[in-house]
C-alpha cells in the first residue's frame, strides 16, 4: 500500500528528472561541455563548471571534517570517561541539528571575513573554501557519530589481546581498533561525502552564482545545487528551455548521490559480515 | 630450542610518552566540534541579538524598511507547515513502519523496498523541492501554496520517520511478541498493546527529529516559491506562504548590514525553537535508555 | 577485608594456616611441588572490589616459580578477577579499586608510579575465548614482539614460538592466511603463541579450555605440562578434573576468598578444609 507509494516515489522522481532530459539540447554537450551559460548568449549547456564547483566543495568538505571527527570519534570510544561522553555525544547531535541557512550565514559573515581574508587577502567575497568549511563543519557530527559507533562495535576481547601483549593504548587504538573498523569509517565517509554533494542552503550563500571550472576555492563558484536554487528563484517561463535545465541538473545531483550512497551501502553490508 | 635471549627494546618512555600525547590530540579533536558551535552560537548572539525584539515578531517583512522589520509571515508560514507536515507524515510514517516491520513477509520485495526508503532518505532536499515542483505545483495544481509545502516536506522527512520508526520497533524484543501471541491475542493487538508502546519513546525521538529537519529546510520550499514577497501569514491551505529559514537566506541576500543582523536575529528564533527540540529528542533518548528493562 | 562474622568457625581456624608467613619458618616438605624458591608473584590481603562489592577477599597467595598453580572454585568465587588482577587487566573496569599489595620482582605492582605497561610485557595472559587478531597467523605471533621493539629476526622467533605451541607443523604452511580460518583449539594455540612470543616469566591462563572440545582440550592440557619448563603459569579453571590433572599446586576460593591452597595431588585426596572437601566431592559448585 503506502509502500508502493514510496516505490513510485522514486520511479517519479526519476521520470520528472528525464522530462528535460530528453528534449536537452545534447547529451553530449551537457555532460563534457565547460561552459554552462543558459541564461546567456551564446548559450551554452555544459555541466562540468557546476560539477566541478560540487565537487570542489564536497571534497574539501571532508578535508575539513575527517581529521576532527576521526579524532573526536576515537577519543569517544576509546580514551574518554563515561561522564565526558555522555555529555559531548549530545552535544555532536545538537551541532547536528542546525539548520543549513545558518552554516550559510556563518560562512558569510564571519569565515570569509574574518577567517579567510586575513589569511588570503585577494580572496572573493563569495568563495568556495569557505563554504567548503562550513560544509565540513556540518557534517563533522555525521561522520563523528558513526565513527564512534563503528569503534564501540569493534569486540572487548580484541582490545584486551592488545593490552595484554603490552602494548599502550595508542598502540591498541591505532593499530588493532581502527584497522577493524575501517569498513565502518570508509561508510560514513561516503555518506557524508553525498550529504555534501546535496548541500544547498550554505553553498548558495556562501560560494556565489558564478559557475567556473575552476580549482582555486578563493573564487567564487557555483554548485548544482547552488544553479537550482538560483533558477527557480527567479522568473523563469515553464516550460522553457532555462526551466527544463533544472531538471537536468536535478538528475545529475540525483544520480550522484544515489551512486555514492550505493557504494557507501555496499560496504557497510561488508561491515556488519566482518564479525562473525 | 635453546632459550633465546631476550632481545626487546620496549622504548617505553617514548611509547608512553606518545600515548599520553595522542590523548589529548584526540580530545582536542574532540572539543574544536564543540568550539564550532560555540564561535557560531557567539556570532549570531553578537549579531543579531540587540534586533530580536516583539516588534520583530509581529511585523511582517518589509524590503525596504530595516528597522520596522518583521518575521511575522515567515513564522505564521513556518507553523502551518510543521502542523500540516506533521499531520501528514507521522500517520503515513508509523502505519508504513508498522507494516514493514510486523506485517510484510520477509521477501525480496520487502527488501527491496527497504533498501528504497534507505536510498530516498539520502536524497539532497534539493531534489525534493524539483519532485514538488513538478508534482505538487503543476501536475496536481496547488500553485504555490502552503499545502504544497506542507506535502513537499512530508515527502522529504517520510523516509527518516520510516526508517527511524523501524529501528524502534525492531528494538523490541522477540520475547514480547511472542508471549502475547502464545495468550492467544491477534496480530494487530499484539502491535498495538505490546509493541508499540515501548517502541513510543524511540519513534518520538525520530519523529522529533525529522521534525526538526523540516523546519529548518530552506531549498525546497525556495523550489517552490516561497521566497516571492509575501506579508501576510497564510489564511489557508492554498495561500501563498513563506518560512522561517527562506526569510533568513533572503535578508543574508541583501546588501544592507542591517539586514544582516535581521537575518542573525531570524536565525535566533529559529534556533531557539528548533536546539530545545533537538535537545527534546535527546531527552527522551536517552532516557528510554536508562529505563529500558531489557 | 576479611569479614570475619561471616566465616564459619572451620574457616577462621584455617586461614592463618595458609596466609603467607615467612618462608624459613615453614615446616619443610618432602614432596614435588614445594616452593623451594622464592615465590614468582605474592600477593598480600589483596582485596578489589567492583564498586562496593568485594570480589577478592584479603588474599594472600604465593605463586611458586615454574610451575603450574590452578585456582578452583564455582562460578563468582573471584578466581577470574584475582588472576587479571596479576597483570594489572582490572584496570579497564572503571568500577575497580585494588587494596593490599601485589608483588612482583619484589616491586608492588599496585603501587604509585608502577608501569603496567612493562608489567604486561614479562605476565601474560591468554583468555577464555580465543581471540586472535583478524590478521594473519604470522602476523598475530609478531605483532606483541614488533609492538615491542624486537630486535632478533622476527620469523625465527615466530617459528620457534609456534614450535613450542605445538602448533607449527599445522600451521606452517598457510602462516600467512587468515588466523579465523583455524579450529578453535588451534586458535587456542594460536594464542598461547601469542602471548609466549613475548617471552614473559608468567603465563596466566583464564579458563583456556572452556570454549573448546575434549580433544583440543586435551591437546591444550598436554601443552600446559611442556609449557611449565620454561614458564610459571597460573591456570584458572572450573573443571576440577583439570586442575588434578595439570597442575602442580591448586588454590580453592570460595567467595571472594582463599579458603586452602597446597600440592595438588594432597589437596584432592586429603583437603585440611571442610569446604574444600564439599567443592571436590561435588557438594556444591
Amino acid at each position: 500500500m503506502l509502500s508502493i507509494a514510496t516505490t513510485f516515489g522514486i520511479l517519479w522522481v526519476l521520470a520528472a528528472d528525464s522530462f528535460a532530459f530528453f528534449r536537452q539540447v545534447s547529451p553530449i554537450e551537457f555532460f563534457f561541455g565547460t561552459r554552462w551559460a543558459p541564461n546567456l548568449e551564446p548559450r551554452s549547456f555544459g555541466v562540468l563548471p557546476l560539477v566541478s564547483g560540487t565537487l570542489l566543495i564536497a571534497g574539501g568538505a571532508l578535508m575539513v571534517a575527517l581529521p576532527v571527527s576521526l579524532g573526536s570519534a576515537l577519543f569517544l570510544s576509546e580514551y574518554a570517561p563515561p561522564w565526558v561522553r555522555n555529555s559531548l555525544k549530545p552535544t555532536l547531535e545538537i551541532l547536528a541539528g542546525i539548520p543549513t541557512v545558518v552554516y550559510g550565514y556563518f560562512a558569510l559573515m564571519f569565515i570569509t571575513p574574518h577567517v579567510l581574508r586575513p589569511l588570503f587577502p585577494n580572496t572573493e567575497v563569495f568563495n568556495g573554501a569557505s563554504a567548503a568549511i562550513v560544509v565540513g563543519i556540518m557534517i563533522i557530527p555525521t561522520i563523528a557519530s558513526l565513527c564512534d559507533d563503528a569503534f564501540r562495535a569493534v569486540p572487548r576481547h580484541l582490545r584486551e589481546a592488545a593490552f595484554a601483549l603490552s602494548a599502550t593504548r595508542f598502540e591498541v587504538t591505532t593499530r588493532i581498533v581502527f584497522p577493524a573498523a575501517v569498513s565502518g569509517i570508509v561508510a560514513s565517509v561516503l555518506l557524508a561525502f553525498a550529504r555534501a554533494i546535496g548541500e544547498t542552503m550554505a553553498v548558495a550563500l556562501a560560494a556565489g552564482m558564478t559557475p567556473k571550472l575552476t580549482l582555486n576555492p578563493l573564487e567564487s563558484m557555483q554548485t548544482l545545487t547552488g544553479y537550482i536554487v538560483q533558477i527557480s528563484m527567479g522568473d523563469t517561463p515553464a516550460g522553457s528551455l532555462e526551466y527544463l535545465t533544472i531538471f537536468a541538473c536535478g538528475m545529475t545531483l540525483f544520480i550522484m548521490t544515489l551512486g555514492v550512497n550505493l557504494i557507501a551501502q555496499r560496504v557497510m553490508a561488508r561491515f556488519r559480515e566482518a564479525y562473525e | 630450542m635453546s632459550d633465546t635471549p631476550v632481545l626487546f627494546e620496549p622504548r617505553l618512555k617514548r611509547r608512553r610518552r606518545i600515548a599520553r600525547w595522542s590523548q589529548g590530540v584526540f580530545a582536542t579533536s574532540a572539543l574544536i566540534g564543540v568550539a564550532f558551535l560555540a564561535v557560531l552560537l557567539f556570532r549570531v548572539i553578537v549579531d543579531g541579538g540587540s534586533w530580536v525584539s516583539w516588534k520583530f515578531i509581529t511585523n511582517p517583512p518589509s524590503d525596504l524598511d530595516p528597522n520596522n522589520c518583521g518575521a511575522m509571515s515567515a513564522l505564521f508560514g513556518t507553523l502551518w507547515l510543521i502542523a500540516m507536515t506533521a499531520a501528514t507524515s507521522v500517520p503515513i510514517g508509523i502505519a508504513a513502519a508498522v507494516y514493514l516491520e510486523e506485517y510484510a513477509p520477509n521477501n525480496r520485495l520487502t527488501r527491496f523496498i527497504h533498501v528504497n526508503i534507505s536510498n530516498l532518505a539520502g536524497v539532497p532536499s534539493i531534489v525534493y523541492g524539483i519532485l514538488g515542483l513538478a508534482l505538487f505545483v503543476r501536475w496536481l495544481g496547488f500553485g504555490r501554496s502552503v499545502l504544497a509545502g506542507a506535502l513537499t516536506l512530508s515527502l522529504l522527512i517520510l523516509p527518516v520517520i520510516i526508517i527511524a520508526s523501524r529501528e524502534a520497533l525492531r528494538a523490541v524484543p522477540k520475547s514480547f511478541r511472542l508471549a502475547a501471541y502464545a495468550l492467544g491475542a491477534s496480530r494487530w493487538q499484539t502491535v498495538w498493546a505490546h509493541v508499540l508502546p515501548p517502541a513510543l519513546p524511540g519513534i518520538m525521538t525520530g519523529i522529533i527529529l525529522a521534525l526538526s529537519r523540516a523546519l529548518g529546510e530552506a531549498a525546497p520550499l525556495i523550489m517552490l516559491g516561497a521566497l516571492t514577497y509575501v506579508r501576510f501569514a497564510p489564511h489557508s491551505p492554498m495561500d501563498p506562504f513563506t518560512a522561517m529559514p527562506v526569510q533568513i537566506y533572503n535578508w543574508c541576500d541583501r546588501p544592507d548590514p542591517e539586514f544582516q543582523s535581521l537575518a542573525a536575529a531570524g536565525i535566533l528564533v529559529l534556533l531557539g525553537v528548533l536546539l530545545p527540540l533537538n535537545a527534546l529528542a535527546v531527552a527522551v533518548r536517552v532516557l528510554h535508555e536508562r529505563r529500558k528493562a531489557w | 577485608m576479611v569479614d570475619v562474622a561471616e566465616s564459619p568457625p572451620a574457616l577462621r581456624r584455617e586461614i592463618p594456616r595458609v596466609v603467607v608467613t615467612p618462608l624459613a619458618s615453614r615446616p619443610p616438605r618432602e614432596e614435588q611441588g614445594d616452593m623451594t624458591s622464592s615465590a614468582v608473584i605474592t600477593a598480600e590481603k589483596l582485596t578489589i572490589r567492583y564498586g562496593s562489592f568485594p570480589a577478592v577477599r584479603a588474599v594472600c597467595l604465593e605463586i611458586p616459580p615454574r610451575q603450574v598453580t590452578a585456582i578452583i572454585g564455582p562460578s563468582g568465587c573471584g578466581k577470574s578477577t584475582l588472576l587479571r588482577s596479576m597483570n594489572r587487566m582490572n584496570d579497564f573496569v572503571p568500577s575497580a579499586s585494588v587494596e593490599g599489595t601485589l608483588l612482583y620482582g619484589g616491586q608492588n605492582v599496585y603501587g604509585p608510579g608502577y608501569d603496567a605497561v612493562e608489567l604486561r610485557r614479562r605476565i601474560g595472559m591468554v583468555f577464555q575465548k580465543p581471540n586472535p587478531f583478524p590478521k594473519s597467523i604470522f602476523k598475530n605471533v609478531a605483532w606483541g614482539p614488533l609492538i615491542n621493539g624486537y630486535t632478533g629476526n622476527i620469523e625465527d622467533l615466530v617459528e620457534a614460538t609456534l614450535q613450542r605451541a605445538a602448533l607449527w607443523d599445522e600451521v606452517k604452511d598457510k602462516l600467512h592466511e587468515s588466523a579465523y580460518a583455524l579450529s578453535g583449539g588451534q586458535q587456542q594455540r594460536l594464542c598461547i603463541a601469542r602471548a609466549i612470543a613475548m617471552q614473559p616469566e608468567v603465563l596466566l591462563m583464564d579458563e583456556p579450555c572452556s570454549a573448546l572440545d575434549p580433544i583440543a582440550t586435551t591437546r591444550i592440557e598436554d601443552l600446559i605440562d611442556q609449557l611449565k619448563d620454561r614458564y610459571t603459569v597460573i591456570l584458572v579453571t572450573h573443571n576440577m578434573q583439570q586442575a588434578a590433572r595439570v597442575s602442580d599446586r591448586t588454590a580453592f576460593m570460595y567467595m571472594g576468598e582463599l579458603i586452602e591452597v597446597g600440592v595438588t595431588h594432597a589437596m584432592f585426596t586429603k583437603p585440611t578444609n571442610q569446604r574444600t572437601q564439599d567443592y571436590i566431592t561435588g557438594r556444591f559448585g
